[in-house]
C-alpha cells in the first residue's frame, strides 16, 4: 500500500510524462506480481463494484471528524472531490504512519479470507499463488484483497468498523488513495497508453502486445500478470477484442491531405462503435468502451454465427428502420436498458455497419493495408448477406448487416459538397483513411481523420454555473445556458469545456460577483454573459424544459460583442429539429 | 450594526468615537492599519499607525511620503479619547491585531493572523475583547496545518532531489511576508539561494529589522553559465509561466501555500509539487483563537467567512459575516493573486 501511495503521489506531483513513466516503471519493477495487477487495474481506470455507497462514507467521515452535514457539505463544496474531502477532514492517525491491513481485515473478519480466496480462483491462480508466498499484510494485495473486496457483501456496523480502522490507519495520501479505491475514478493523468509504455519497459513486451492483452476481461492476480508481461505472444484468451484504431478530428483543408486517390472515405456514423468477436464457436460484442454488450444487441450476437471461427469485425452499430439510420437518441432509449422487450427490439432494432476487418482465419491482419482488409471484409459479407436490392443511395443492408459504403467524390470539392448532406443521412459527416494504412492502436495521428459537418450553433446566455470538480473543482466551470421564449430565458444546454483557462477564470469572477441565488452547490447569476455553444444535432425532449435536447453541446466562444437581448430564441432551435 | 463601537463603511471599518478607520480600503484621514499586504494597507490616507515591528516594510509599500506613525506591541495610545494597542498577529513581520477600548468596552480587529510561531515575526497572542473580528481565509475544516519544521524539512529534501536530479527548484511565495519566512527555514548548506526581482528590498527590510535569513543573490546578478541546478530560486507566483523562467534550463516547480492542501487547486496551476504552509491560522487555530479572546460576539471577514459565521453561532455566539472588498464568501483572491502579477497577496 505504501509503495501504491507512493507511486500516486509521484505521478500526481509532476506533469513531466517522462517523469511518470519513471516512477510506474520504479513501481512496477519492484511491486509483487499481485500488487502489480491490482495497480494496473486501478490504473487503467477499472474498478470493482463500489464497495460502500458513498452518502455511507460521507456520513461515516462526518461524525468521526466531529462535524455537521453542512460543514462537511461545505468542504465537499470546496474540495470538489469526495474521497479526498473525506480524507482532509479526519483527524491524523496518531503516532507513526503505519500500512498494514492486518487490523482491519480483522474487522472485516471472516468473510474477507473467503472472498479473497475465491478472488484467486476466479484468476486462476490459485496454483501460482502459492509460490508467492504469504503476502505482506501491508501490501495492496491485501488491501484489496481482504479489506476492500470484501467490505461490498457485509451489514452496514461491520462495513463502518472496518472503514473506521482503515482511515485510523492510513494517513495522508495513503488514506486519500484508500478512498479512492471504493469511489473509483483516479484521474492522475495518467493515460492507459502510459501505462502500456512503462510495462512494456519494464517486460521487454512490445506496446501493442501489451494494450491488446489489457482488453476484455480479466482478473488482476499474479498468474494474469505474468500472462501480461510473458515474452510468449500466444493468446489463449478467446473472448478478447483488440484495441480499437481512432481517428482525430481534421482541423486542417482536406487538400492538405494530398491525392484524394489515396483516401478511402466513409460516412461517420453516429452510433455505437463496435467488434464482433467470432472464436470457438462463439460470439463476443465489446463496444468501445471495452464493455462485453452481447447481450444488449442480441441482432450483432446472432451475426456471430454467420461467420466462419476467427474472424473479428469493426463496424458501427446503428439503430435502423425501414431502409433508414434513426437518430442516436433512439439507440439511448436501448442502451440502459437490461431488459430488452419486444417492443423496443421492434421499435429500434440494431444493425452493424461494417467498415474493418481485424482477424481473419484466426490471424490478426491489422498490418495488412486498409485496402486489402476491405476486400477481404467485403467478400466475408457478401458471402453470408447478399446485397440486398436497394435504391442506389440508400443503405445496402441485408438483414442486421451492411458494408459501410465507400463515398465516391472527384475532389476535395466534391466531396465538401456531399458532406453538407451528412445531416440528412443521420452522419456526423466522413472518415478519411488512409488506403494504404494498417489498423492501429488508439488514436493515432495521420492515418484516420473524421471530417465532420459543422457543427449547429446558437448564442445563449449563462444563467447557472456549479463548481467543477478534480482540477476545477472550487471553479465555477459547470454551466447552464438559457434562451428566450418570449421575454422569459429557458434552459437550454449544460455546457462544461471550451472555455481556455483564462476564461474560466473570468467567468468563475463574474459568476463570484453576480450571484442572485443559490441552491445548494448551483449558483443563479445576473444574465449578463453571451456564449456561442455549438452542438450536433437535437430533438425534441420531453424530460427538457426547453422542449428540445441537444447532443454534444459545448462552448465555442464567449461573445462578448453581444448582449443578453441578441441571444437566440427557442422557436429559431425549435426550426432546426429534423421532423420525425 | 449603526451604533456599535466599530462600524462597517464604504471604506471599511470606521471607530465614530475616534474618528479612525482600521485597514481601510479608501484614503482616509487616519488608519490603523493590521499588517503591510496590499489588501489591508491602502496608499493614499493622511496619516497612518502600524506596529513599529513593521515600520520598515510599511514604508516600502506605501511610499517615502507617507505619515507612518508607530506603536510598539502592547503599548496603548489614545485616538480623541479612545484607547487603541497593538497586538502581535503572527502573520508577517509586524502584522497586529488592533485592539480598541471605549467607555469599557472592548473590540479586537485581528486582520490576518497565524497561531504557530515561526522565526520571522512576533509570536501571536490571544487579547481577551469582548467583540472579536476574525479573519476566515481558512475557514473550512478540511483546512489543518503540519507542523512548519516538517514542512521546511520536505522543501530541503525536495531541493537535494532536485539537485541530484540535475534540475533548478523554483519555489513560489508571495513576496512579503511568505518569501522571508521561507528563507527561514531554507538550508543554505544544500546550495546557492537566489531571488527574484520582487524580493530583496522587502528581504532587506526584515534584515534591518533583525530577522535573520541566510545570504541571498539575485536572479538577474548571476553570470552566463551559473549552474542553476544547484540553486534553489525564490519567486512571487506572478513569475510563473514567464520568460523569466527559461533562463533556468531543467527546472521544477513548487508553491507554498495554504491553498495546496488541496489537489485541485495545485493541478489547474501546473505547478509540480505543493507545499502546504500558510502564514494563516488553520481551523482548529480559527477556533482556539476566538476561544481564547473570551468574546461574545465575533465579526467574521476575509475568506469562508459564512462557513465560520455559522459554525460560531451554532455555537452560541453571536455572529455577522461581513464583506469586504477583496473577497466574495470564499477565497477567490487566491485566483487572482496567481494571474495578476501587481496584486499582493493576502495568503
Amino acid at each position: 500500500m505504501r509503495a501504491f501511495a507512493e507511486l500516486y503521489t509521484a505521478l500526481d506531483e509532476t506533469n513531466k510524462t517522462g517523469a511518470k513513466t519513471d516512477a510506474l516503471v520504479r513501481y512496477f519493477q519492484a511491486a509483487a506480481p499481485a500488487d502489480a495487477a491490482w495497480a494496473l487495474y486501478f490504473l487503467i481506470g477499472r474498478r470493482p463494484r463500489q464497495a460502500v455507497p458513498t452518502a455511507r462514507l460521507r456520513a461515516w467521515a462526518t461524525e468521526a471528524a466531529g462535524l455537521d452535514d453542512w460543514l462537511f457539505g461545505e468542504a465537499y463544496d470546496a474540495v470538489g472531490d469526495l474521497a479526498e474531502t473525506v480524507a482532509l477532514v479526519l483527524p491524523d492517525p496518531d503516532g507513526e504512519e503505519r500500512w498494514t491491513a492486518a487490523g482491519v481485515a480483522g474487522a472485516v473478519g471472516v468473510a474477507g479470507t473467503q472472498h479473497a480466496a475465491s478472488v484467486r480462483i476466479a484468476g486462476g491462480g490459485a496454483v501460482r499463488d502459492d509460490l508467492v508466498g504469504t503476502p505482506h499484510a501491508a501490501s495492496l494485495q491485501v488491501w484489496v484483497e481482504q479489506v476492500l473486496l470484501p467490505l461490498r457483501t457485509l451489514d452496514e456496523a461491520t462495513q463502518k468498523a472496518a472503514v473506521l480502522a482503515a482511515w485510523a490507519t492510513l494517513g495522508g495520501t495513503a488514506r486519500f488513495v484508500f478512498n479512492k479505491l471504493i469511489t473509483g475514478q483516479f484521474r492522475i493523468g495518467v493515460s492507459q497508453r502510459l501505462v502500456t509504455r512503462a510495462l512494456a519497459q519494464v517486460s521487454g513486451v512490445d506496446g501493442d502486445s501489451i494494450a491488446h492483452r489489457l482488453m476484455g476481461e480479466w482478473t488482476p492476480a499474479p498468474l494474469w500478470y505474468a500472462s501480461l508481461i510473458a515474452a510468449d505472444t500466444t493468446d489463449s484468451d478467446a473472448s478478447r477484442p483488440y484495441p480499437f484504431c481512432l481517428a482525430h478530428p481534421l482541423e486542417a483543408e482536406p487538400a492538405t491531405l494530398g491525392d484524394l486517390v489515396r483516401w478511402q472515405v466513409e460516412w461517420k456514423w453516429d452510433g455505437i462503435r463496435a467488434q464482433i468477436v467470432r472464436r470457438n464457436g462463439a460470439t463476443y460484442v465489446w463496444s468501445r468502451g471495452e464493455e462485453l454488450v452481447t447481450e444488449r444487441f442480441p441482432e450483432l450476437a446472432a451475426l456471430g454465427a454467420l461467420f466462419p471461427d476467427g474472424t473479428v469485425i469493426d463496424g458501427e452499430a446503428l439503430p435502423f428502420k425501414d431502409g433508414v439510420v434513426l437518430p442516436f437518441a433512439q439507440l439511448q432509449r436501448r442502451i440502459g436498458r437490461k431488459d430488452l422487450g419486444k417492443k423496443i427490439l421492434s421499435d429500434v432494432p440494431v444493425i452493424l455497419l461494417v467498415y474493418d476487418l481485424i482477424e481473419l482465419a484466426g490471424k490478426d491482419v491489422r498490418d495488412q493495408p486498409l485496402a486489402w482488409r476491405r476486400a477481404q471484409l467485403d467478400a466475408l459479407v457478401t458471402a453470408i448477406a447478399p446485397a440486398a436490392d436497394v435504391a442506389a443511395d440508400a443503405l445496402p443492408v441485408s438483414g442486421s448487416i451492411g458494408l459501410s459504403p465507400l463515398v465516391l467524390a472527384t475532389d476535395w470539392e466534391d466531396l465538401a459538397r456531399l458532406r453538407d448532406t451528412a445531416r440528412d443521412r443521420n452522419a456526423e459527416g466522413f472518415m478519411l483513411k488512409l488506403r494504404e494504412s494498417p489498423y492501429r492502436v488508439g488514436r493515432q495521428r495521420g492515418d484516420w481523420w473524421k471530417w465532420k459537418v459543422a457543427p449547429y450553433t446558437i448564442d445563449a446566455v449563462l444563467i447557472n454555473a456549479q463548481r467543477g470538480s478534480g482540477k476545477r473543482a472550487s471553479l465555477y466551470t459547470d454551466y447552464t445556458f438559457a434562451v428566450w421564449d418570449g421575454d422569459r430565458l429557458v434552459p437550454f444546454a449544460k455546457a462544461y469545456s471550451g472555455l481556455t483557462d483564462a476564461e474560466i477564470r473570468e467567468v468563475d469572477a463574474f459568476v463570484r460577483r453576480n450571484t442572485t441565488e443559490t441552491f445548494g452547490p448551483v449558483r443563479a447569476v445576473k444574465p449578463e454573459l453571451v456564449f456561442e455553444l455549438g452542438f450536433e444535432g437535437l430533438q425534441r425532449s420531453t424530460r427538457h424544459k426547453s422542449g428540445v435536447a441537444v447532443r454534444f453541446p459545448r462552448i465555442l466562444r464567449r461573445r462578448l460583442d453581444k448582449k443578453i437581448a441578441d441571444a437566440d430564441t427557442l422557436e429559431t432551435i425549435q426550426a432546426l429539429v429534423p421532423p420525425v | 450594526m449603526g451604533d456599535t463601537l466599530i462600524t462597517t463603511t464604504d471604506a471599511g471599518f470606521y471607530c465614530a468615537a475616534g474618528d479612525f478607520y482600521i485597514d481601510p480600503w479608501r484614503p482616509v484621514a487616519r488608519a490603523v492599519v493590521t499588517h503591510a499586504h496590499a489588501d489591508h494597507a491602502r496608499w493614499g490616507s493622511a496619516a497612518y499607525l502600524v506596529a513599529e515591528e513593521g515600520q520598515r516594510v510599511f514604508r516600502t509599500r506605501l511610499g517615502p511620503d507617507a505619515i507612518i506613525e508607530t506603536l510598539s506591541y502592547g503599548a496603548a495610545t489614545q485616538i480623541n479619547g479612545v484607547r487603541v494597542s497593538l497586538h502581535p498577529a503572527g502573520h508577517i513581520l509586524g502584522s497586529a491585531q488592533v485592539r480598541v477600548e471605549h467607555r469599557g468596552e472592548v473590540w479586537v480587529a485581528s486582520g490576518d493572523y497565524k497561531i504557530e510561531p515561526d522565526a520571522t515575526c512576533t509570536a501571536f497572542e490571544p487579547v481577551r475583547c469582548d467583540t472579536f473580528i476574525t479573519e476566515a481565509t481558512f475557514g473550512l475544516p478540511i483546512y489543518r496545518w503540519r507542523p512548519q519544521t516538517e514542512i521546511f524539512a520536505e522543501i530541503n529534501a525536495w531541493w537535494r532531489a532536485n539537485q541530484a536530479a540535475g534540475a533548478a527548484s523554483i519555489l513560489y511565495g508571495y513576496a512579503l511576508g511568505k518569501a522571508q519566512r521561507l528563507l527561514s527555514g531554507l538550508d543554505p548548506a544544500i546550495g546557492p539561494i537566489c531571488v527574484h526581482g520582487a524580493l530583496p528590498k522587502l528581504t532587506d527590510d526584515y534584515r534591518a529589522s533583525g530577522i535573520d535569513l541566510p545570504p541571498t543573490m539575485r536572479v538577474s546578478e548571476q553570470v552566463r553559465g551559473f549552474d542553476w541546478s544547484r540553486a534553489m530560486i525564490l519567486a512571487p507566483p506572478s513569475a510563473h509561466g514567464t520568460p523569466w523562467m527559461r533562463r533556468f534550463g531543467t527546472a521544477v516547480t513548487a508553491f507554498a501555500s495554504g491553498w495546496m492542501r488541496i489537489r485541485g487547486t495545485r493541478r489547474r496551476r501546473a505547478i509540480d509539487r505543493g507545499f502546504v504552509l500558510s502564514d494563516h491560522a488553520d481551523w482548529p487555530g480559527l477556533l482556539g483563537a476566538i476561544a481564547a479572546t473570551g468574546a461574545g460576539r465575533v465579526w467574521v471577514t476575509h475568506g469562508y467567512t459564512a462557513v465560520l459565521a455559522r459554525y460560531l453561532a451554532e455555537h452560541g455566539l453571536e455572529t455577522h459575516a461581513v464583506a469586504t472588498r477583496f473577497d466574495d464568501d470564499r477565497g477567490q483572491s487566491e485566483e487572482e493573486q496567481l494571474v495578476d502579477a501587481t496584486a499582493e497577496p493576502q495568503e
